[in-house]
């Protein structure tokens, strides 16, 4: 039989240092990632909350009002345990040109803050978000400042994008590409050519055409400049890799009681287990209640119909028509949850109560925490 | 179907946008379908791997090649593509760069690798591009497709997706990639174009929905219609709302409901009930509130009805016929 996952016990163990959360869009990702915080700063323990795209007014309640990169205290957090809060949301331009200051001289900076390809790919393409969360995770857990980091990762179009990002750029900066770029970024590709032989040449001259010489050598001096950062984008990948492997780490995979997002959390639990990441459990949030549980959908429908003949009754049909629909969505989400269970009977799940509204402040995050109680 | 009272004379590309969680494959899948009536032929296309199209329409995954997946309700055909990026790039070097020999090299050092995966931005690149590929096909001198319809990525990335090619003419000032982007871009600004916004009657996907369509108006791409999805029919009258609301409902004329209804009457039950219509009258009231702030966009809006047990086929016909009734198609 599953397990119930009991985040309050995740959360006590003090060699709990990272909780990551994820799943596909729209399953309240942020906000479990939010009140996992919460709860955990509640509980005596200090937590920074690394949130990618949260919802303005949920991004309000724990009083973050810019996208600036920095750790705020959350105000409002009871601190009588001895814990406390900061959070911060990701900007990722930034965090990437604080990688590039970080780790060149100031001049080869200069040279690639100001190239056009860089200035593309560190803001308005889709894709850095994901590298650029696993760089600001692994700044933060260097930093030592906080016991425990809670992660909330980027809205991706697959929920994996986030873990394999690291390893994709590992082994892409081992790859002939980049040093093919190079290379005739500095020879024009002839040392490449005579060493590997000539399909190369065919390649890039491929590429000049495909891509234009003056594009190609935009993305060629963009390659050249980050020549030197290089060996240290790939360490600190693997390193945040590893970090992800290690006991201290624990995955909350989110999901909302729906096929599509229990399909992705499936394929987001066997994936870790392939990686050997440490998967905590399964957060399966908005669970709608049976109500009137002695009641079944038909029941109600057939009273309901009996009502309407008699033309009578108007509030009570409402009533049964209401729990009849309610009791249907009860009834195939218990199926759908059913069918997770069984194809992954280790993996401990905790349901959270659908809310009728949206959480917008403290007081509503608590309230999911509550129901994380062990 | 496919009236021709359509809101939509004149589109052929639909993009089909929305929050995570919203259901926009359904949306775009009931929509091919609705474009697809009279012998008209829709292609219906997904380019996130996730191969939510084939689980909607109870094929098998599919494959990189234009499928028939299912009849249109008034003779028509909906075909169906997903689009994988890999494939996508090696079939557009083919095609315009006649590729042998260095396509194999390509692959062989990474850099397909590396267009497909690494390389931000370019991924989008491909996927835009195989979609103005399929919208301007042409066979025997007219389109192969009457419609093209894209389950396209969340709201929050689709400004981003869709102008990726006016960054790609920002980089590249001459060549066929510039020449590319700015046909790609040609084609997403026009008025053949329309992205639609599905939404739930929540406050998040609301607000999304009205952050998407700033960012779209910003970038100069044409917004299209408001489909809010999963709708509930009211099922209290305005009176019983209010008094459930502020719980208020008379356990007594509960109770004498359900004894007509032939209803075993608990207390254990008559509580549960009133409390369910508790529920109930507080989300009536945020969907209220969200009709109205959708409402205030000023778009033409359909609404599809919530299919308490999931979506199946048959599901699907239903509400292609609801958003034909409604002037979508």
């Amino acid at each position: 039989m599953t397990d119930r996952l009991d985040i309050d016990k995740v959360i006590a163990n003090r060699g709990t240092r990272i909780i990551v959360c994820c799943g596909s869009g729209g399953v309240g990702k942020t906000t479990t990632a939010a009140a996992i915080a919460v709860r955990a700063a509640e509980a005596g323990r200090s937590v920074v909350v690394l949130t990618i795209d949260p919802a303005l007014r949920l991004a309000q309640s724990m009083g973050l009002t810019k996208l600036d990169n920095t750790p705020r205290v959350v105000t409002g957090v009871d601190t009588s345990a001895g814990g406390e809060l900061h959070a911060m949301m990701l900007d990722m331009k930034r965090t990437f040109d604080e990688v590039v200051l970080a780790h060149t001289t100031p001049d080869r900076a200069a040279t690639i803050l100001e190239n056009p390809f860089y200035q593309s790919l560190s803001s308005s393409f889709s894709g850095t978000q994901e590298y650029m969360a696993m760089e600001k995770l692994g700044q933060l857990r260097a930093e030592g400042r906080w016991d425990l980091i809670v992660v909330d990762t980027p809205p991706s179009r697959s929920a994996l994008d986030f873990l394999d990002a690291p390893q994709r750029l590992g082994s892409f900066l081992d790859g002939r590409f980049i040093r093919l770029l190079m290379g005739s970024a500095r020879t024009g590709g002839r040392a490449y050519l005579k060493v590997l032989g000539a399909g190369f040449g065919a390649v890039t001259g491929l590429l000049t055409k495909i891509l234009g010489g003056q594009m190609l050598k935009d993305v060629q001096t963009f390659v050249a400049a980050l020549d030197t950062m290089f060996g240290g984008f790939r360490e600190r990948a693997d390193t945040t890799y590893r970090l992800l492997q290690a006991p201290g780490t624990a995955f909350v995979v989110v999901a909302a009681p729906e096929r599509d997002a229990l399909r992705e959390a499936s394929y987001f639990v066997e994936r870790l287990g392939e990686e050997g990441m440490p998967l905590a459990g399964l957060v399966l949030n908005r669970v709608h209640s049976g109500g009137a549980q002695s009641l079944s959908a038909e029941r109600a429908l057939a009273g309901a119909e009996t009502l309407d003949e008699l033309g009578d009754h108007p509030l009570a049909a409402g009533l049964l028509r209401l729990h009849a629909e309610r009791a249907r969505i009860h009834t195939r989400e218990q199926q759908l949850r059913r069918r997770f269970t069984a194809a992954h009977p280790r993996v401990p799940v905790v349901d959270v109560p659908a809310l009728a509204g949206d959480v917008h402040d403290l007081a509503g995050l608590r309230e999911i925490g509550t129901s994380f109680a062990g | 179907m496919a009236s021709d009272e359509s809101d939509w004379e004149g589109v052929r590309l639909h993009v089909v946008t929305g929050k995570g969680g919203t259901g926009k494959t359904t949306v775009a899948a009931a929509l091919a379908l609705a474009l697809s009536g009279q012998g008209r032929r829709t292609l219906l296309i997904e380019v996130e791997a996730r191969q939510g199209i084939a689980q909607l329409f109870d094929v098998p995954p599919l494959p990189y090649e234009e499928r028939k997946v299912a009849a249109g309700p008034g003779g028509g055909d909906v075909f169906a593509l997903a689009v994988d990026a890999e494939a996508a790039l090696l079939e557009y070097l083919d095609m315009f760069y006649k590729l042998g020999r260095a396509g194999r090299g390509l692959r062989r050092i990474g850099a397909i690798d590396f267009a497909t995966t690494i390389a931000p931005g370019m991924r989008d690149v491909l996927l835009t591009g195989k979609l103005y590929e399929a919208v301007r096909r042409k066979r025997n001198g007219r389109p192969v497709y009457d419609a093209v319809v894209l389950d396209a990525p969340p709201s929050g990335r689709i400004t981003r997706f869709l102008g990726v090619n006016q960054e790609v003419a920002g980089l590249a000032k001459v060549g066929p990639v510039r020449g590319q982007a700015d046909s790609i871009m040609g084609l997403l600004t026009s008025p053949q174009t329309a992205v639609h916004l599905v939404t739930l009657l929540e406050e998040m996907p609301v607000q999304e929905t009205c952050d998407a369509i700033e960012q779209l108006t910003e970038a100069g791409l044409p917004v299209g219609g408001i489909v809010i999805n999963a709708v509930r029919a009211p099922l209290l009258k305005h009176a019983d709302l209010t008094a459930a609301a502020k719980g208020r409902l008379d356990p007594a004329v509960v109770r004498g409901g359900l004894q007509a209804a032939g209803v075993a009457v608990k207390d254990s039950v008559v509580e549960a009930l009133i409390d369910e219509a508790r529920d109930h009258a507080v989300r009536v009231a945020l969907e209220k509130s969200g009709r109205r702030t959708l409402k205030s966009l000023d778009r033409p809006t359909y609404e599809l009805p919530l299919l308490a047990e999931g979506v199946d086929l048959g599901g699907l016909y239903a509400l292609a016929e609801r958003l034909c009734q409604q002037g979508a198609a």
